[in-house]
């Protein structure tokens, strides 16, 4: 008889986690209820392109040019001027304390420039602590601006086009220069909620059995540590493959995130993290000696993954130490592989080094486990 | 050759050695008892020799396998069936039993399955999920799962406990005539009547084995003489019984009292000086296994004292 790896006997524990998942009601709100609230909760919660932000209009004077430029902004459905005030003081007064998202400042002689094509300027200062609000707001500003003041001037064409062209839109993102865009955050949920999901089930696997007083009896019996490992990580890879259809699927169509790249990369990609995910789980099982401390490592890892792996702030803003800390997560790896591949079209040669990441994980993670795994009781 | 036969197995916890020099020999088609009391060993003994536990010393052979380099393949060829209900209750029985049969990959499975339920009286509650099956029934699943692979050796921890008479005599019988078709078995038990329904007998007291052999052998080998007291004033008889040296145990079994020591001079005088006392009659009785195991129990506290 074979000892290290039959597979009849991977059948016969992968059959009897299929069964316990099937009468285990927690199973079927992991799978489908989690990926789908927080999808929900997080994908309209980081409303990816807000209208109707207040802002605030400093401005001296009231003349047609000002007045135009404001019912522009206006009309753009981004800005809602809830405030007028007459001095920068004012205006940045509200921004910090976070009244306004924005600061619109027409200069007294914005008009007298305009008329004397001598460089009118406007400048928009916009909180950027959560970059995606900024960012639809502030790409329309120059078209906007330049096509209200041609209108202003429509008697003398040509000389408005010039001077039009001379209009200059400063823009001051503040507290956050550089911007996260919006799509980055749907294909970024599908990795964090296939982690917290995926590591957290297959955390309990081993301290499950544990605490039931069932392992004895597994280890009595001719299951290889192998197939243990394989048999329970397995019937995970089925309830991580729904999630991703759910997540894939709502990513699609309620949030139309665009598909521009290969559909077989992407989902190959999807594979080598969701399985490096599983045994991640599964070796903090061999660690934990109960599901609370299972819970407890799953917890531990969940955090620091989250903030430094590019889902939460930019990967390349981070400090270096932080960078280096961020690569030794597969979340990161698989960050850069679905915003990649999902929204730039990257082939596999480009992401190569990120997938080869991702499967070393697979490779180390499995062995740990494997190293971790005792045969008997001691 | 026996079945078992292992030497001076030791095993401690942290410091606490749980299992003490421990030897044994079991031969073919014997029932063994393995008594003591609770946290005397048994079941680290029983997990050593089917390959769960690494003994820090001894060495033997379990099965014709040597216990230090093939504990893999004792482990799959005994059947163990663990103290505690270790199998799935989430699952039913025939789930359950199915599971085993394809870990040990017997063909077809269905049949294997069928063939255990129907031989083990299961078949009605095939579908039943083990967690809501009574003691006596996940008894029956757990002797039917470690009987599946047809192993020749059962070491079974505890099997009867909290189970009903009844259910008790039927798993004996079905252990008896199995034993005659060669099967060996090691039972660790608390109960006298069961030990009594052993072909031999091993005792274990903090981790020592301190007696093996028949029930005959061990009662003779502690070497106690029993005296019988009936009659007058019993409940005097006993206080005063209790002070007196030589005199060892004494227990009321209804109208009779036993009255236990290891020097038989001593013990006679003792009683027949209290029977004229309380005007009681006493005659010359046979020891039985539990005095035996009393005495032990309390030989080994005053050791530890
Ligand atoms: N894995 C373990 N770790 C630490 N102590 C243990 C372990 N297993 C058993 N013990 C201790 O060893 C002693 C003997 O236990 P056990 O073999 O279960 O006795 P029995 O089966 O005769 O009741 C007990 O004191 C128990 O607490
Ligand atoms: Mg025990």
């Amino acid at each position: 008889m074979n000892t290290l790896f039959s597979l009849r006997r991977l059948h016969a524990i992968i059959l009897k986690e299929l069964i316990q998942m099937r009468r285990d009601r927690v199973t079927f709100v992991m799978m489908l209820g989690v990926p789908l609230v927080q999808l929900i909760l997080f994908g309209y919660a980081i409303n990816l392109d807000p209208k109707g932000l207040p802002a605030a209009l400093v401005t001296a004077s009231q003349d047609q040019y000002t007045r135009a430029m404001v019912s522009a902004l206006e009309n753009t459905g981004y800005y809602r001027f809830d405030y007028l005030v007459d001095s920068a003081e004012k205006g940045d007064r509200l921004l910090e304390n976070g009244t306004v998202s924005f600061v619109v400042t027409i200069p007294g002689d914005f008009a007298r420039r305009v008329i004397r094509g001598d460089h009118p300027q406007i400048l928009i200062e916009a909180d950027a602590t959560d970059p995606s609000v900024a960012s639809g707001a502030i790409s329309t500003l120059s078209t906007v601006a330049a096509q209200a003041l041609l209108r202003e001037q429509s008697a003398e064409v040509q000389s408005a086009r010039e001077k039009a062209r001379e209009l200059e839109v400063v823009v001051h993102r503040l507290y956050n220069p550089e911007g996260i865009t919006q799509y980055n955050i749907v294909p970024g949920l599908l990795g964090v909620i296939l982690q917290l999901t995926m590591v957290m089930m297959t955390s309990m696997a081993l301290t499950r059995e544990t605490e039931r007083g069932t392992m004895e009896n597994l280890l009595a019996m001719p299951a290889s540590p192998l197939e243990i490992m394989l048999g329970k990580v397995i019937p995970y890879l089925m309830v991580g493959a729904v999630q991703v259809l759910v997540v894939l699927g709502a990513a699609r169509f309620l949030f139309g995130v665009p598909f521009v790249g290969s559909m077989p990369l992407l989902l190959g990609g999807i594979a080598i993290f969701v399985m490096s995910l599983v045994l991640l789980g599964y070796t903090f099982s061999t660690l934990a000696r109960s599901q609370m401390q299972a819970m407890q490592l799953t917890f531990f890892f969940f955090l620091p993954s989250l903030m430094l792996s590019g889902f939460m702030f930019p990967f390349r803003g981070m400090p270096d130490w932080a960078q280096m800390l961020g690569e030794i997560f597969p979340l990161t790896h698989f960050l850069r592989v679905i915003r990649a591949v999902m929204l730039k079209g990257t082939d596999f040669v480009t992401i190569s080094n990120e997938i080869g990441a991702l499967f070393l994980f697979v490779l180390i993670y499995a062995g740990l486990a494997l190293l971790r795994f005792r045969r008997t009781l001691d | 050759m026996n079945v078992i036969d292992v030497h001076d197995l030791t095993k401690s916890f942290n410091g606490k050695t749980v299992v003490d020099h421990v030897s044994m020999a079991v031969g073919r088609g014997e029932i063994s008892g393995f008594l003591g009391p609770n946290g005397s060993g048994k079941t680290t003994t029983i997990r050593v020799m089917c390959g769960l536990l690494k003994p820090d010393t001894g060495h033997g052979t379990v099965l014709g396998h040597d216990l230090l380099t093939e504990g893999l393949r004792i482990k799959r060829e005994v059947g163990y069936m663990t103290q505690r209900f270790s199998f799935y209750e989430d699952l039913s029985i025939e789930e359950n039993l199915a599971f085993v049969a394809r870990l040990y990959e017997l063909e077809p499975v269905g049949q294997a399955v069928r063939d255990t339920l129907e031989d083990l009286g299961l078949y009605s509650r095939r579908r039943q999920l083990a967690g809501t099956l009574s003691g006596g029934w996940k008894q029956r699943l757990a002797l039917a799962a470690c009987l599946m692979h047809k192993p020749s050796l059962l070491l079974l921890d505890e099997p009867t406990a909290g189970v009903d008479p009844n259910a008790r005599r039927e798993f004996w019988d079905e252990i008896h005539a199995r034993a005659a078709d060669g099967l060996t078995v090691l039972v660790s038990t608390h109960y006298m009547d069961e030990a009594e329904r052993c072909h031999r007998i091993h005792y274990i007291s903090y981790g020592k084995l301190i007696a093996s052999g028949t029930v005959d052998e061990v009662v003779d080998n502690a070497g106690l003489f029993t005296l019988l007291v009936t009659g007058g004033d019993l409940a005097e008889a006993q206080k005063r019984l209790r002070r007196i040296e030589g005199v060892d145990q004494v227990a009321p079994f209804g109208v009779t009292l036993h009255v236990v020591g290891t020097d038989h001079d001593k013990l006679e005088a003792a009683v027949r000086q209290v029977s004229s006392e309380t005007g009681s009659q006493w005659t010359k009785g046979e020891t039985s296994l539990e005095d035996v195991f009393i005495q032990f129990m309390a030989n080994a506290r005053d050791n530890m004292a």
